[in-house]
């Protein structure tokens, strides 16, 4: 089997080959839009349905899934998705139902999303929720036009600088950076907390805001988050929390209480959405009381109060000084809502809890396990996950090395290279749903490689070498890039 | 990690050449980068830039960078040969992967040669 290079879908094809045999047409010829509006060559594969299941039963089988084993890619929650996520999301009523359907004949899909909302209010302490934004990073664009549009209707137009911690998501500067505001980036400490003189110094009343991911990218739980809160607000601007790391504070700490302003949640992390092919990601927003009435258009309410009798009638509202809707139609419904409604309902109350605390223990387990062996610059109780160096005193290991080798041990490496503040980082985040024996045997073969890097280096060099293929050209990949199979005729004209 | 005792430092690892006003990213960084895959400049000839400008971005298969004038002034040249030979960036970073060249003007907070070196080493953290 190995080293056997399944063809691209476009080199199986053969001309003329086909899945299904269309029968002629019984609708009338219509004339075609004008020429100029169409391409003459449309170069989709042809092939049988069993060419097409064959090459892609191969492909699934060269893949590595969290149906699969561990896989422990910080900040990126990792965790199993309960298979009753996809009875739920597949039931016929929300399955076979339509955005623009009359009100009245989609009241179960309108009670998820509203309970919904409900529900999230409720985790993370907010008093207002949308659910339109499609991922994480569209949540936070939602956000900070919301906290752009509040600074705007006081008529406080100076503020145009976002502050963000080194160790934030690359994500965060980037979402600051498509409206145009100027990112001032604020150092850690030694103890991976936001840098209090630098924050301070940069405290002002052009500020918008801060965006701060708590617990932070290095797993750390800011010591000072009051003060941190505090400064931003004595100075005019607004607070922003960056979920990505909620899967640590279920039903323990509530960004709301704290004092944040607005935070986008990342469902298919905390709640249970299979997002190791990039999607369907689902990014709802939660503001305070005082960015309610910014919130996109439409949210999910109540147009007709019930009774002891009758059910309220669902409906779309909008609030007062809404940003706009976000999202063609309602966000991401069978695909992210569905499954974390029906994952927050298993769990309940106390299960939500008991999965941060269970997150939080597996990942002190592994650094525990692991302290004597690899350095972990900030080196004190973590949250869900914590990053350690990948290197070794007077060796030319990196930290690539040691996850490539990682691999010939059938575990999925952690994150690389992230957050930026660490050098050779690993940043391991094992979530809830590993038991004892998992960790136990990732820790061991984190410290078999230790050990390896030191009597046979050459092994984490030239690995993997028990996958499909070895190592990949990282570099060539990155120069020569190839997006495509084949090229437009107009391709010239096009660049 | 060779540091050219005729160059100033900056602490966002840039090195500027006060002789020629010529910029570009140190050693240090380039390792720390490791490969490098991809380079824009930012800023174009004849425009003036403040210390602190972002004037170039920097892509390796690690992790992306902005990089800073560490002086302000006229930029005088671009090496526009750069962008297409962005592996110079690691085996030249004082020689072949100049950046740009910034006339005229003055040196922001920069460090020198000893002292650059002193805080490479303190930053193994």
């Amino acid at each position: 089997m190995a080293n056997i290079i399944e063809p691209t879908i476009f080199e199986l094809s053969s001309p003329g080959r086909r899945g299904v045999k269309m029968p002629a047409s019984d609708v009338p010829v219509t004339a075609l839009p004008p020429k100029d509006l169409l391409r003459s060559e449309l170069p989709l594969p042809e092939l049988a349905e069993v060419d097409v299941v064959r090459h892609y039963m191969k492909l699934s089988k060269f893949n590595y899934s969290v149906d699969d084993g561990f896989y422990p890619l910080g900040s990126c929650t990792m965790k199993y998705n309960p298979k009753i996520n996809e009875d739920t999301c597949r039931l016929p009523g929300f399955l076979f139902t339509h955005p623009l359907q009359p009100i009245e004949t989609v009241q179960g899909n309108l009670a998820l999303m509203f309970e919904m909302q409900e529900w999230l209010k409720e985790i993370s302490g907010f008093a207002g929720v949308t659910l339109q934004p499609a991922a994480g990073a569209h949540g936070e664009f939602t956000g900070v036009l919301m906290m752009a549009a509040y600074h705007k209707l006081r008529g406080d137009t100076k503020r145009t600088k976002m502050l963000i911690p080194d160790a934030a998501h690359g994500t965060n500067p980037a979402s600051v950076g498509m409206l145009g505001m100027q990112v001032v980036t604020i150092p850690s400490d030694d103890r991976g907390n936001v840098d209090l003189e630098k924050l301070k110094a940069a405290c002002d009343d052009t500020v918008v805001g801060m965006m701060l991911t708590n617990p932070n990218t290095l797993g750390m739980f800011d010591e000072n988050i009051e003060k941190v809160v505090n400064m931003v607000k004595d100075c005019g601007g607004l607070m922003y929390g960056d979920g990505a790391n909620l899967n640590a504070l279920l039903g323990i700490v509530r960004p709301g209480d704290l004092g944040f302003d607005v935070m986008h949640f990342n469902l298919h992390k905390t709640f249970s959405v299979p997002h190791g092919g990039g999607g369907p990601g689902s990014g709802p927003v939660g503001v305070s009381q005082r960015l309610v009435d910014f919130l996109p258009s439409p949210l999910i309410g109540i147009v007709e109060e019930g009774d002891a009798d009758t059910a309220p009638l669902y409906g779309f509202v909008s609030p007062k000084n809404t940003i706009g809707r976000m999202k063609a139609f309602h966000g991401h419904f069978g695909g992210g809502l569905v499954r974390s409604y029906t994952y927050i309902a298993m769990h309940g109350p106390d299960g939500l809890k008991d999965i941060s605390q269970y997150a939080v223990l597996n990942a002190n387990y592994l650094q525990a396990r692991l302290r004597d062996t690899y350095h972990i610059p900030y080196d004190r109780i973590c949250m869900h996950e914590f990053v350690m160096e990948g290197r070794f005193e007077g060796s030319d290991i990196r930290a690539l090395d040691i996850s490539k080798r990682l691999m010939d041990y059938n575990f999925h490496p952690p994150t690389n290279y992230f957050p930026l503040i660490v050098s050779e980082a690993l940043m391991i985040e094992p979530t809830e749903t590993e038991n004892k024996d998992t960790l136990d045997r990732f820790a061991d073969a984190l410290i078999k490689i230790a050990e390896e890097a030191k009597t046979q280096p050459e092994l984490l060099h030239n690995a993997p070498s028990t996958t499909q293929f070895g190592r990949m050209d990282e570099v060539k990949a990155a120069r020569e890039l190839v997006l495509c199979c084949w090229l437009p005729e107009n391709y010239e004209q096009m660049t | 990690m060779t540091t050219p005792s005729n160059l100033k430092y900056t602490k966002s690892d840039e090195w500027f050449d006060p002789a020629t006003g010529a910029v570009g990213i140190t050693d240090y960084a380039q390792g720390q980068l490791s490969d490098i895959v991809f380079i824009e400049i930012l800023v174009d000839e004849g425009e003036e830039v403040t210390v602190g400008k972002a004037i170039a971005s920097v892509e390796s298969v690690k992790a992306s960078s902005e990089i800073y004038a560490p002086a302000a002034g006229k930029v005088s040249a671009v090496n526009k040969a750069l962008t297409e030979k962005p592996e110079t960036l690691n085996s030249d970073p004082y020689g072949e992967a100049w950046m740009i060249k910034i006339e005229g003007g003055a040196a922001g907070e920069v460090m020198d040669a000893a002292g650059y070196e002193k805080y490479c080493e303190g930053r193994a953290h």
